[in-house]
């Protein structure tokens, strides 16, 4: 089976600077593939090669197994959206929208079903005639999702598409992006620096770091095995202890990662449950995040730990910040980390 | 006390912007459009033909002289159509640069690119009028240039042709033009750089993306959102040439520009009425200009 996307071996360099360092990856058909990272981390230094703004230094990047290195973008079969969605400001949204066709020589008449056609697959048929300026953040986004799919890529690149939106509506334009992906089968390389939105969305997501994949992965493969502290940091929150510490803690001089929900708080008379690792300490801080709280404590052994469980009646017991509390894990909550 | 003052200013907004704008408010009114009131008015008066004094008295008879006169509608003719051939010639030539400036340049080139081409402006008008003429003259330098390039035989080709044409570069309408394209190159190319430089690059970049080649992205895209730098640009260099008469004056064929009539009329000739209509002759060719532009969306985009 041939591979939508193909990056191999590339390197982008901006004067001394390299943006990418050796990146290969491979993007099945009809995937959702993922590009997270923190910005400057070379995400969207991937992307931009993929949709053929840029060129690497070295390697190749195929499409559909065709080698597109030198290609320019009017000549991929690949559509994107931007993340300032770059919507024509003189031109009505379905004159944006039909503008894909309108280049390819398709016909006003015919151009014009077509634009509205998608225009109807994102909701908007009735916004047609407006003007992008007078469009919200939300609509623009979807504007610039009917313009990048009107030609029927079979990729989609998408540059933070959402990172424009307040909260809610990014909620809800992700559960309408992944939905719209799996209808239309298009295969996704979706750049984001929102590990929650990767998670969430993502069949794969490759993690990058200082123009390096730090780490590719099933979104809960990432989750429950990160194999660096900078993966176990970076998605969701981890307590990442070093390898000294860690002797102290479990007797093993190798560092590990645990995620808060795995630990548990204990007041300092109870006894841990039986075969369980953890130690005593100071319960520095207590955070109220509704279903959860996190409790910041410093243990005997050194390292401060954070554990998120609910808050169940501690505070009736007297514990709270200054109190000594005892924290305690199952051994397979640990992951071994290879690095920190 | 200042304090006091700060804060009753900061609480009227309205007091304190007609404050900041009453002096500019009152030159604009009173000495810019109060004297372009009165030389509307003058173009409306007509003079004595025996006394030559002015009769303060409505008539269109001065407008009348304007049109009747075979010479003047020539003179509007010529100088319209210097206008245009200039304005279209800068606009090709500045388009490039201003591209250049906006979308490549970037630091010390881009300080260079801004300040070489405001440089000429810091420079006397006259002076720079002057040495065109020397170098335009028969024995000047651009001459020996095309003669070394080997292209004598082309310029006069060119020379040869009637009406643009002349005995050399300094006296024909060909040399004119060329000075005319240099002194307002800077005013075409700012306002378009400014416009230009507005044009997100991802703008472009989804143009490629959707399929556009580069020549379809410049029609589709670059041109209309360059378009009110254009018009602006293309008001200056059309308005200048329209109102200029030191340079049809120092460099070209003989005939007459709508400057130099204003010019001659107003001062040896004394009919200030007839200098006043010829004055509004380029108001009213630049309104329908404007009108022009704005139904061909030029301001759309604005």
């Amino acid at each position: 089976m041939t591979t939508a996307i193909e990056l191999e071996a590339v390197s982008r360099a901006f004067g001394p600077v390299l943006a990418l360092d050796d990146v290969s990856l491979a993007v099945t058909p009809g995937e959702f593939f993922a590009l997270l990272g923190p910005s400057g981390s070379g995400k969207t230094t991937c992307l931009r090669l993929v949709a053929g703004f840029d060129r690497p230094t070295r390697g190749r990047v195929l499409l559909e197994g065709v080698d597109v290195t030198g290609t320019p973008p009017f000549d991929r079969s690949v559509n994107t959206v931007f993340q300032d969605y770059a919507l024509f400001p003189h031109m009505t949204v379905a004159e944006n929208v039909a503008y894909g066709p309108k280049v390819r020589g398709v016909k006003p008449a015919e151009r014009r079903k077509l634009a509205l056609e998608i225009l109807e697959l994102v909701r908007l048929e009735t916004l047609a005639e407006r003007s992008p300026s007078q469009l919200s953040g939300g609509q623009k986004q979807r504007v610039a999702l009917a313009r990048a799919l009107v030609n029927r890529p079979k990729v989609l690149l998408l540059d933070e598409p959402l990172g424009a939106l307040d909260l809610r509506l990014r909620e809800e334009m992700q559960t309408e992006l992944k939905s719209l992906q799996q209808r239309l089968g298009i295969t996704f390389l979706y750049v984001t620096h929102d590990q929650g939105e990767a998670l969430s969305m993502a069949d794969r997501i490759a993690v990058f770091r200082e123009g390096r994949i730090e780490q590719l992965d099933t979104p809960r493969g990432l989750y429950v095995r990160p194999k660096t502290a900078f993966v176990a940091r970076f998605v969701g929150s981890a307590n990442v202890v070093a390898a000294d510490a860690a002797t102290r803690l479990t007797g093993l001089a190798q560092a590990f990662a645990i995620r808060p929900e795995l630990i548990e708080v204990l007041a300092a008379d109870r006894a841990a449950p039986e075969g369980s690792l953890g130690g005593e300490g100071v319960l520095e801080d207590v955070q109220y995040h509704g279903a959860t709280s996190r409790w910041l404590v410093r243990l005997d052994a050194g390292p401060t730990l954070t554990a998120a469980c609910p808050e169940s009646g501690m505070q009736d017991r007297g514990i709270k910040a200054g109190s000594r509390v005892r924290l305690a894990w199952s051994p397979d909550s640990l992951v071994a980390l290879a690095d920190a | 006390m200042l304090r006091a003052v700060s804060a009753t200013l900061y609480g009227r907004r309205g007091f304190y912007v007609a404050l900041l704008l009453l002096p500019p408010l009152l030159w604009l009114g009173i000495v810019y459009l109060g004297s372009l009131f009165a030389l509307l008015m003058q173009s409306f008066y007509a003079i004595d033909e025996f006394t030559a004094r002015i009769v303060p008295e409505f008539t269109l008879a001065t407008y009348g002289q304007l049109l009747s006169h075979p010479a003047n509608v020539d003179i509007i003719l010529r100088t319209l159509a210097m206008a245009i051939a200039v304005t279209l010639a800068a606009a090709v030539i500045a388009f490039p640069v201003a591209n250049y400036m906006a979308r490549y340049a970037s630091g010390r080139m881009k300080a260079f690119f801004y300040v070489g081409v405001m440089m000429p402006m810091w420079t006397s008008y006259l002076v720079k009028v002057y040495a065109w003429r020397l170098m335009l003259a028969k024995q000047g330098i651009l001459s020996w240039f095309v003669d070394q390039a080997g292209l004598t035989p082309a310029l006069e080709h060119a020379l040869a042709t009637p009406v643009v044409g002349g005995p050399s570069l300094a006296s024909s309408y060909l040399g004119m033009f060329v000075v005319f394209v240099y002194m307002w190159l800077p005013f075409m190319i700012l306002p378009l750089a400014a416009a230009l430089e507005r044009v997100p690059e991802s703008l472009l970049q989804a143009s490629a993306d959707l399929g556009a080649r580069p020549g379809q992205t410049f029609r589709q895209v670059v041109l209309p959102l360059a378009l009110p730098g254009l018009a602006a640009g293309s008001v200056f260099t059309f308005s200048l040439t329209l109102g200029d008469y030191i340079i049809p004056s120092v460099v070209g064929a003989p005939g007459y520009f709508i400057g130099m009539m204003v010019y001659q009329q107003q001062g040896t000739a004394g009919n200030i009425p007839l200098a006043a209509a010829f004055s509004v002759v380029p108001i009213i060719l630049i309104s329908a200009y404007l009108a022009l532009a704005k139904r061909l969306g030029a301001f759309d985009a604005l």
